[in-house]
């Protein structure tokens, strides 16, 4: 139960994929307009990274090593990265057609979320069992949502500040973005 | 691509379109994870932009040849796959034969993949222009790119390390911000040379129109 805890805490706060290393820039800055476009991008990423993690992981097991092509393994990764997106996309749209239409526009953008694929190829570095892996997955999952929501609540905030011309929009939010760095990078040593 | 075509497409117009007016780091804010996550060191800058530019040349000319053949609803793994073979094909080259550089770089060369420039000039312009028009796109797209990196990583570097390229710059009672090489320095750093560029923007802009205005 402690590797479990000590990971939530660790890829949620820690060592977040965001705001600690570098991965998922692009829709981090890209859809933190409004915060509800971000609470929906962010459940369908949490939905992704989940389910991919499961799958690379059993393809990197049962696929990959027992044929010796772990060199394959970027293209087998990002392509059931692509399928699941597709058939995720497919079946909300069967099951839930309002959730569907909440995040219809996302679900295509999660496949070139480097989130995704970072979290896939560490899981393998690492050397989590199935279920860590998945866990694992959840935990960096939730950890991009939380700063997500936290960047688009404030730049929501900032909508209304004087701001000098120059400032506005993106480099803004690239400060912004900064010294929410600098006050996760205290949480470093907790775990 | 409409005024474009007006201006008379040239290799050379396309190749300065990605190099400056479209520079993908300034303008079209795309590639922005490697690009603040590698680049700590000018060395790390220029090896990843290289193997960015290598991997958007390659795909883009692929792409291009492709393009009257792959169907349009599936088009999104075909180019996937594409770009997936140049991105392993680089990272087999740069472990065999600069295996530092690759060690430093780690996971963001397999994250080339999913480096939405790559991805948005496939679909923007690789899938509607002839190949070596698409070729000469990507040359320039990832040569802004290296060197939009290059300039950061620079930067970085000298305030960080206080050095550029590993030469020492500074003198030697420089106390080197460590935060610099931590992510709160690449994300505000690049926030200050956006408000750079847009600045230098709105000047350009303005004397054109004064220009303008004067004949």
């Amino acid at each position: 139960m402690n590797v479990y805890l000590q990971m939530l805490i660790g890829l949620l706060l820690v060592n977040n994929y965001v705001m600690c290393q570098f991965f998922g820039i692009c829709p981090f800055l890209g859809v933190s307009k409004k915060f509800d476009t971000a609470l929906g991008m962010g459940l369908a990423v949490t939905f992704v990274i989940t389910i991919a993690s499961f799958f690379t992981w059993l393809v990197q097991k049962y696929l990959l090593v027992p044929f010796e092509l772990e060199y394959l393994q970027t293209i087998a990764f990002i392509l059931v990265i692509a399928v699941l997106v597709q058939v995720v996309e497919n079946a909300l749209k069967k099951l839930s057609y309002s959730l569907y239409q909440a995040l219809g526009v996302y679900l295509p953008l999660i496949t070139t979320n480097c989130v995704v694929l970072a979290v896939a190829i560490n899981n393998i570095t690492d050397g989590w069992n199935l279920l860590e892996a998945t866990f694992s997955g959840f935990c960096s999952a939730l950890g991009f949502t939380l700063s997500l929501l936290l960047l688009a609540g404030i730049r929501e905030r900032m909508e209304l500040t004087n701001l000098p011309k120059w400032m506005q929009g993106f480099p803004g939010a690239l400060v912004t973005a900064g010294l929410m760095a600098v006050s996760f990078m205290g949480f470093s040593g907790l775990v | 691509m409409a005024k474009t075509a007006q201006q008379k497409v040239t290799f050379l117009s396309v190749f300065l379109n990605g190099l400056i007016t479209e520079n993908p780091t300034f303008t079209l804010m795309l590639g922005m994870c490697p690009t603040l996550g590698v680049t700590t060191a000018a060395m790390n800058g220029v090896g990843m932009g290289l193997a960015t530019t290598f991997v958007l040349m390659c795909s883009n000319l692929f792409i291009s040849l492709l393009r009257n053949i792959i169907p349009d609803k599936v088009r999104i793994p075909a180019y996937i796959i594409v770009i997936a073979s140049f991105v392993t094909m680089i990272d087999l080259l740069m472990q065999a034969f600069l295996p530092d550089l690759r060690a430093v770089l780690g996971t963001y060369i397999q994250l080339i993949v999913v480096n939405c420039i790559i991805f948005a000039r496939a679909e923007s312009f690789a899938a509607k222009n002839p190949p070596l028009l698409s070729l000469s796109d990507g040359l320039g797209m990832g040569l802004g790119f290296t060197c939009s990196i290059t300039l950061l990583s620079c930067i970085r570097e000298l305030f960080g390390s206080g050095s550029i390229f590993g030469v020492a710059i500074m003198p030697e009672s420089y106390q080197p911000m460590a935060i610099m090489n931590q992510v709160p320095g690449g994300f505000i750093t690049l926030g200050i040379m956006l408000v750079v560029v847009n600045f230098i923007k709105e000047g350009l802009k303005n004397r054109r129109i004064r220009k303008e205005a004067e004949a």
